[in-house]
């Protein structure tokens, strides 16, 4: 089977990819340079990817646009966020990884991306430059700077989360407080963004930042599906609920059962004190 | 301005999924419906480009009849009128549901912005809003975090890495949004009154074959956590900042 992979310099996802479709068949590594431009960049994959069996590339944003654009312009099926194929069968994730569904993908070629960090990545190959014609479809005109300040959400070791529980937008004042002393960042549930708490870029969830922090506290959310898929990454989850049946309690490593207004206070106090 | 929002109706998730016998869909049996959180600023965004520059936002979904419900939620927070495209209930694939709606889009006088949200809930496919442009030869720009419509174009912007990019399209266009674009407003009883009367059309679609075909869903295998209780209230604090003393984080 010949496969065509669209593979972004220096992205960890696109290796991931690769090596899953190294497990398909004979590989062909492609890419293109200058300003991101989604359909005139998938046109040139395309035509690159005349006669081959499947065309594969990471679950990323950009992999599942480009891919989507590829499989518009084929009118082929295209199957996002794939965790394994077999024949023609392939599982992917749905509502962010809490559910999974088996498909069976009827298009020639196969168009697939693979979902994010399922598979390790494997070697790099020798990647094939294609140039991609300007057909006056969007591309990136600009690039605007990151506001900058504080510790950004997606590269925390710590992430300290507050959800309904926690009751209002000056309620967070605890839960800054702890993630400032962890030199963590404030996380919180979609509750709170929806409610004006806080914004939404301080999202864990589905539709929030996706985080794997080596340290996830969750205070005052109750772990509905929607959080838990932003949080799942994390090596180890403290939950502090008041409720010891909340299904956040599925999901985590340790709890501490009781009032966060009283049990986050006491944990800096705690830090302070064995901080001298 | 005209603007089209297409929106998918999709049960309200708490914290565990149930599966039906048949394993092809969640058990609803419990479950409220809702849209998708990025399609719910869709809507918004189309109400407040309507109350800024005039015209008329319609709502469009292609799902089973009772997802007129979600039709009325998105007419009562401002949305004018209201397009089913209804289906038997069981779910249609990605190519398929852009078929019918760029059918439906074509017997509507032209749209000048035609909103998704970037991914459906559920689902997840990322692709219906780029296979709707694609069929109907207009510029797509998806996953977006602003809007700005400067006369005959739309300048947006999306994130990228810690900053973000900067897109350009002329009018008509297609755009699929993201959570955060803006603050979705709550309906207001008023609003929710007036959402009864306004005008609903249903479309029947005929259902093309899925090339993607679902075959069965499976929830995945839980990690079987069993938290170990560091304690209960404020007295907890010495053992949690020990346990964050052994993961080397305090």
């Amino acid at each position: 089977m010949s496969v065509v992979v669209y593979v972004e310099e220096g992205d960890e996802l696109s290796l991931q990819a690769l090596a899953f479709a190294r497990t398909l068949g004979e590989t062909r590594a492609v890419s293109l340079d200058g300003p991101y431009a989604p359909a005139a960049w998938a046109a040139a994959i395309s035509a690159a990817a005349d006669g081959a069996d499947a065309i594969v590339a990471a679950g990323s944003d950009r992999g599942n646009e480009l891919l989507a654009h590829v499989a518009a312009r084929l009118d082929q099926p295209f199957a996002a966020n794939v965790t394994r194929i077999e024949g023609d069968v392939v599982t992917r994730i749905r509502w962010g990884g809490s559910l999974l569904e088996q498909a069976r993908l009827h298009g020639a070629p196969r168009i697939l991306t693979v979902a994010p960090h399922v598979h390790p990545a494997g070697e790099a190959a020798d990647v094939e430059r294609l140039i991609a014609s300007d057909d006056g479809s969007p591309r990136v005109l600009d690039h605007v700077a990151p506001a900058g300040g504080g510790v950004s959400l997606r590269d925390a070791r710590v992430v300290v989360s507050g959800g309904r529980g926690v009751g209002s937008s000056e309620g967070f004042a605890i839960v800054e407080e702890l993630a400032g002393l962890l030199g963590g960042a404030v996380g919180c549930s979609r509750v709170v963004t929806s409610a004006g708490w806080r914004p939404h870029a301080d999202q864990v969830g589905q539709t929030g930042t996706k985080i794997s922090p080596d340290l996830y506290i969750a205070c005052g959310i109750s772990g509905a599906t929607q959080h838990i898929a932003g949080c799942k990454g994390a090596k180890k989850i403290l939950a502090i609920n008041n409720d010891p049946e909340a299904p956040i309690m599925a999901s985590a490593d340790y709890a501490v059962i009781g009032d966060l207004h009283e049990i986050l206070p006491a944990i800096s106090a705690e830090l302070r004190k064995v901080r001298g | 301005m005209r603007l089209l929002v297409c929106v998918k109706r999709v049960p309200l998730t708490g914290g565990r999924m149930v599966l039906t016998a048949d394993e092809q869909a969640i058990d609803t049996k419990h479950l409220g419906f809702t849209i998708s959180p990025h399609e719910e600023c869709a809507v918004e965004e189309a109400v407040r480009l309507v109350e800024a520059n005039g015209g008329e936002s319609v709502v469009l979904t292609l799902g089973p009849a009772e997802a007129e419900e979600q039709l009325r939620d998105c007419m009562a927070t401002g949305a004018d009128r209201a397009i089913l495209l209804k289906t038997d209930g069981g779910e249609w694939d990605a190519q398929a549901t852009a078929g019918a709606i760029v059918e439906a889009v074509r017997g509507e006088e032209p749209f000048d912005l035609i909103l998704f949200g970037n991914e459906s809930a559920d689902s997840g496919n990322y692709q219906v809003g780029i296979r709707v442009a694609c069929a109907l030869g207009l510029p797509v720009v998806t996953g977006l975090k602003k809007i700005a419509v400067e006369g005959a174009r739309v300048r947006c912007e999306r994130e990228a890495g810690d900053g973000r990019e900067v897109y350009e399209a002329p009018l008509p266009a297609v755009l699929t949004v993201l959570e955060g674009l803006n603050l979705p407003r709550y309906p207001s009883v008023p609003g929710r009154l007036r959402a009864k009367s306004k005008p609903l059309a249903v479309l029947e679609p005929s259902r093309a074959e899925p090339r993607l075909e679902k075959l069965r869903l499976v929830v995945p295998e839980g990690q079987g956590k069993q938290a170990e209780v560091l304690g209960e209230g404020a007295a907890a604090a010495p053992r949690v900042v020990e346990v964050l003393q052994s993961l080397g984080v305090a």
